[in-house]
């Protein structure tokens, strides 16, 4: 019985040491989990990048298809890095990039899709950073995973990488694209 | 934010006199360097306003009352930033920061109330940007834990004293000790 107590201390320990590991290891503190899940993405109206004198495009332009929507600006270096596999994306699999240009210069962002080459259908300018705020961004690059119905059903932050996408973003648009064929087939 | 204003006008001011004058720099060229900017106090006391200034001041935002622009203040501390982890949007330099105070701003003449405004940054940041946190099963261990750990203490502590207290010896037993002792000599 006495023998057994002298082993509490260590057994805190060895407690504290588990609680603390998994604190500090598992969660990473700079994601945080977006309030915006299964959510609708927020109305906007915004020039496009690059389009027509004039041209501004609003939420509407997001339905009807699975679309990626990413949060990118040419101040930001992961964005570039993250680039070419945005470029692979759209060239392989066909999905749909909508391109939010994130409090930035216009003229950089054109003259960088001249450069890098263009993932995107088109490009909103949000130059102050209002759509970002209601997205809930809060460091560029962001991808938004929505759907035809203009829900938000996934959020990445950081690159877009190969990694990432095979683990997070195709399986899930794969079930959104078979929840599409059934809803088709009962019509 | 009377003072705010005033400064900002006389750093507006003084800036169009350092330009003006550093047109004519080349006729002046043998005076000082501070000189250009006017007199030690002068600038002794703009680097003391400065160091007076509030975010809100920063961001050029004028308020027409100290009502509004203390409540402004108050809300502002109130929400946490969301890519700075420790700093509140008030003290945050962060763009980010600087997106959010706007947004409150707005909100405020919008004529939004306090709770209409934490609930818009809570439905687009999470309740991370709350430093309240709000009382629900997901926070239910974050709110009572200082009352499991004063009711582990307590129990503890118990536990500790009653192992501490020595109970008197019952006679027999000190007859026996006694008989003992004598029976070793």
């Amino acid at each position: 019985m006495n023998r057994a107590k002298l082993f509490v201390p260590a057994t805190l320990f060895g407690v504290l040491v588990i609680v603390l590991y998994l604190g500090f290891t598992l969660r990473d503190p700079t994601l945080l989990p977006s309030a915006l899940l299964d959510k609708p993405f927020p109305g906007f109206d915004l020039p496009v990048l690059a389009g027509a004198p004039g041209e501004r495009a609003t939420r509407d332009r997001l339905l009807g298809e699975t679309r990626l929507v990413n949060v990118w600006a040419t101040w930001c270096p992961t964005c570039l890095a993250e680039h070419g596999e945005l470029m692979r994306i759209r060239a392989e699999t066909g999905l749909s990039i909508v391109g939010i240009s994130y409090k930035d210069d216009s003229r950089k962002a054109r003259q960088w899709l001249a450069h890098y080459g263009d993932p995107y259908d088109f490009n909103v300018v949000d130059l102050d950073g209002d759509l970002g705020v209601d997205l809930g961004v809060y460091g560029a690059p962001e991808t938004f995973l929505v759907d035809a119905e203009g829900i938000i059903r996934f959020k990445h932050v950081g690159d877009v990488n190969p990694g990432v996408w095979r683990d997070e973003f195709e399986p899930r648009i794969a079930a959104l694209k078979g929840k599409d064929e059934v809803a088709e087939n009962r019509l | 934010m009377e003072v705010a204003r005033s400064v900002s006008l006389g750093w507006r001011r003084t800036r169009h006199i350092a330009e003006g004058e550093a047109e004519a720099r080349p006729s002046n060229a043998g005076r000082p360097a501070l000189g250009r900017y006017g007199t030690w106090p002068t600038c002794l006391a703009m680097l003391l306003a400065a160091a007076c200034l509030g975010a809100s001041a920063i961001d050029g935002f004028d308020f027409l009352d100290a009502e509004t622009a203390e409540r402004y203040q108050r809300l502002i501390t109130e929400f946490r930033c969301p890519k700075c982890l420790n700093e509140s949007i008030a003290s945050s330099g962060a763009p980010i920061a600087v997106d959010l105070r706007r947004t409150v701003r707005r909100l405020m003449e919008e004529g939004a109330a306090d709770d209409d405004i934490r609930d818009h940054l809570q439905e687009r940041y999470g309740d991370f940007v709350l430093y309240d946190p709000p009382f629900k099963p997901s926070t239910w261990f974050l709110w009572f834990s200082p009352l499991i750990l004063l009711v582990t203490v307590v129990f503890v502590f118990r536990r500790v004293a009653r192992l501490g207290a020595v109970d008197e010896p019952a006679p027999e037993d000190l007859d026996r000790a006694r008989r003992l002792l004598r029976d070793a000599d």
